[in-house]
């Protein structure tokens, strides 16, 4: 009794049980084991390169079923989750293959909707993709799939891909509100302990070692550890002219870099194209 | 003096943002946002017919019945005046709401007849704009869905306390959504390719 009690209630909080999404591990996602170790290297080597020639992003994920779902549905899930692409390009694409539902789905980010069109997607869906799975060449498709469709954003005009070295500061942006509460806090009360040019050169000391864990880049952390020291020794409680100094122009960041992978903050309209085979 | 001006700006921000006079406007906004997207989509759908009914005319001109319907239903649904006012206002809004269906409808109609007509299945044009019709079919579920988010998350800040007294003094009212009735509908993209059903 207090077991079914328990399952409507679960039941009415999520609607239906649906189809959990995936962490994105990286830029195949084969929850079905279809591809050989080999060949998801050989897709994701392929899918890098392309994303640091031309910065669009593209992935592919195969799950068993979307049961209950349409496939759309669960897919617009997915890339809401995902966030392929870079943040205001939006430029993500999300291959997804649901084995044995037989459906699969190009959704395609609101910056490439362009270039990849339905129409487009529809033929590359249909014509390319799906005759080779009809033979059981799982592999095959998606890689065919996958070459269309760097093929067709290969000509569209995007954004150059953003340098390397920027990405790795990316983690600025979320540090700051840690270290700027730090520096008041800790520099209050060390200037009121041991005045203001000891209390300054530790609180300066304190949040440079923190901004150097936290960022890992030397020039930043100095820099932040010589504010911090600057605002101590001159005393706070007389306005907050003390937040220009930081450096802006840092966060954006998040994107893929070195061995792991993630979303850069695409968004998804609903574009794109589905087929079964 | 100054100090005292600026004591009690802070205070009025303070208290502003405390009754969620923010928080509406912001979810105002969101609404006004997801609903243009809705109307976006309509729009992209009603430019998809007049190419649409032209292929089929090519290929089957004895459906003579079925491709009125859909050049009716366009011209019913793009008479009413979509402006972004439209959402608050019940009445409108459900008048809308029917015609767009109705243009829904009679296009599916209208590909269920295609189905019949092979020369026109395989006809390149006609799949490009079944591609594109689907496309939006999808778009505007997407839409719609992103809009019910919206208004749930805005009439809700309208009618808790202490933001729907803030709502009370500057006029906020709760939004009108997507009935339930067509809730099913909602939660599925319409299905419109009959080009597998067959095989």
């Amino acid at each position: 009794m207090i077991r079914a009690v328990l399952l409507l209630s679960f039941l009415c909080a999520t609607g239906w049980a649906e189809v959990a999404v995936p962490p994105l591990t990286a830029q195949v996602v084969d929850q079905t084991g279809t591809l050989t170790g080999e060949q998801r290297a050989g897709l994701e080597r392929k899918l890098r390169e392309f994303e640091l020639r031309k910065g669009a992003q593209i992935a592919v994920l195969m799950v068993p079923s979307t049961a209950p779902e349409p496939i759309e549905q669960y897919s617009l899930r997915v890339v809401e989750q995902w966030k392929l692409g870079r943040k205001k390009v939006d430029d993500g694409v999300l291959l997804i293959v649901a084995k044995n539902d037989r459906a699969l789905r190009i959704e395609v980010g609101y910056g490439l909707e362009g270039a990849l069109n339905d129409a487009v997607a529809r033929r590359i869906v249909s014509d390319i993709i799906a005759p080779r799975f009809r033979d059981g060449d799982f592999y095959g498709g998606v890689n065919a799939g996958v070459d269309a469709m760097m093929g067709v954003i290969e000509g569209e005009p995007l954004p150059a891909p953003k340098e390397a070295a920027r990405s790795e500061g990316g983690n600025v942006g979320q540090a700051l509100p840690i270290l700027l509460i730090l520096a008041l806090v800790a520099g209050g009360l060390l200037r009121a302990m041991l005045g203001r040019v000891l209390g300054g050169a530790i609180t300066g000391g304190l949040v440079g070692a923190l901004a150097w864990l936290l960022v890992g880049t030397m020039a930043v952390a100095l820099f932040a550890g010589v504010i911090a020291f600057l605002f101590t020794l001159l005393g706070g409680g007389r306005g907050y002219g003390y937040y220009g100094g930081f450096p802006g122009g840092f966060g954006g960041g998040g994107f893929s870099s070195g061995g792991g992978f993630s979303g850069g903050g695409g968004s998804f309209g609903g574009g794109g194209a589905s087929g079964r085979w | 003096m100054r100090r005292f001006g600026i004591a009690v700006a802070a205070l009025c921000t303070l208290l502003l943002s405390g009754c969620g006079y923010n928080e509406l406007q912001r979810r105002d906004e969101q609404v006004k946002a997801a609903w243009a997207e809705v109307l976006n989509q309509y729009q992209r759908r009603a430019d998809l017919v007049p190419n649409l009914v032209n292929t089929v005319k090519g290929f089957a001109q004895q459906e003579q019945q079925v491709l009125t319907q859909v050049t009716d239903a366009r011209a019913r649904a793009g008479s009413i005046q979509a402006t972004p006012e439209l959402v608050d206002n019940p009445e409108a809004f459900a008048r809308f709401q029917a015609a767009q269906r109705e243009l829904g409808g009679a296009l599916s109609r209208l590909l269920a007849v295609a189905e019949s007509y092979p020369q026109l299945k395989s006809d390149a044009n006609f799949r490009d704009l079944q591609a594109q019709l689907e496309g939006t079919e999808n778009r505007i579920a997407v839409a719609r869905n992103r809009y019910i988010r919206a208004v749930q998350e805005y009439n809700v800040t309208v009618r808790s306390f202490p933001s729907n007294l803030t709502a009370m003094l500057f006029g906020f009212k709760p939004k009108p959504n997507f009935t339930v009735e067509n809730e099913q509908e909602i939660a599925k993209p319409p299905r419109v390719d009959f080009g597998t059903k067959n095989k």
